[in-house]
């Protein structure tokens, strides 16, 4: 893992006020934050992005965890975690989801695509603390 | 002493009477927390953000529904970012005006989206005032504390 001791976690949300809370969440947990506003934002600041292929490999910024949203219009957190989980160079990349809706199938749909978590919105700073306090394990 | 005492009461009873109302909940409380010495605009800056977007999503809400044919995956869309924000700040009687609104527009039902969209609107802007006044009090509150007034 890197030399700094922060973890570097991007959040995904169209949502503009719940883009300021999990930031805030995430900065009080000690972590470093990007935002993004939706998939495609997302994809590409992760190196991932349509015409990025081939080009950014190895100068890509080092994403210790990403937090996304479920719902969000275009491409989905799942569409997301997806794209995320097929990528060799981001698949080991743990994926939280967030959803302000609690349905079973939903969540196991995205627990089989590889996400580290399902998480019910609003958010609270218990739930952001367990998540980084894992986080910061698996850096081990 | 004594004013800033007062004052301090005032504010007490006022923002408990929000919650007691049901106007606010726990996810308030949530937030208020989350303001330290590092961010000690926190919750005005949220809460700010939830006005702009809240009154740029009832507008939407309100050009959508006057159309003949009325999209209502569009209606869904906003009324979903709208329960969402209201929910995230604690606006528990506009997250429950939403959360009706949903039901009606999964029925496509004309009148009871509009209807609905007033319930939301009346809601929205209660809580509003109620948080501008928040807001003022504890300004208020702040300022008589730091001069030492009596």
């Amino acid at each position: 893992m890197e030399n700094g001791d922060e973890p570097h976690v991007l959040a995904v949300d169209d949502n503009v006020i719940d883009r300021k809370l999990v930031e805030k969440l995430l900065k009080n947990s000690s972590c470093r934050v990007t935002t993004a506003e939706n998939g495609p934002r997302a994809l590409e600041f992760l190196g991932l992005g349509n015409d990025q292929q081939n080009i950014l490999k190895g100068n890509e910024p080092k994403v210790n965890m990403v937090i996304t949203d479920y719902c969000m219009p275009g491409m989905t957190g799942y569409d997301l975690l997806k794209k995320i989980k097929e990528s060799s160079t981001t698949k080991e990349v743990p994926v939280v989801i967030m959803s302000s809706e609690n349905i079973p199938t939903r969540i196991n749909k995205c627990l089989e695509e590889g996400a580290q978590m399902f998480i019910q919105k609003p958010l609270k700073q218990s739930d952001v603390k367990k998540l980084t306090c894992q986080l910061m394990n698996c850096k081990g | 002493m004594d004013g800033v005492a007062q004052l301090r009461r005032q504010f007490a009873e006022y923002t408990n009477s929000l919650f007691q109302e049901g106007i606010l909940n726990q996810q308030f409380n949530q937030l208020q927390q989350l303001q330290d010495e590092s961010n000690p605009n926190f919750v005005f800056e949220v809460v700010s953000l939830f006005f702009q977007d809240s009154e740029r999503l009832l507008n939407e809400l309100a050009i959508v529904l006057i159309q003949e044919n009325i999209n209502f995956r569009k209606v869904d869309a906003h009324v979903h970012q709208l329960k969402g924000s209201s929910s995230s700040i604690g606006a528990n009687r506009v997250q429950d005006a939403c959360i009706a609104f949903k039901r009606y527009c999964e029925a496509q039902n004309i009148e009871g989206c509009l209807k609905c969209l007033q319930q939301v609107k009346t809601e929205y802007f209660l809580v509003k005032n109620k948080l501008e006044a928040f807001f003022k009090m504890e300004q208020q509150l702040s300022a008589a504390s730091q001069s030492g007034s009596k």
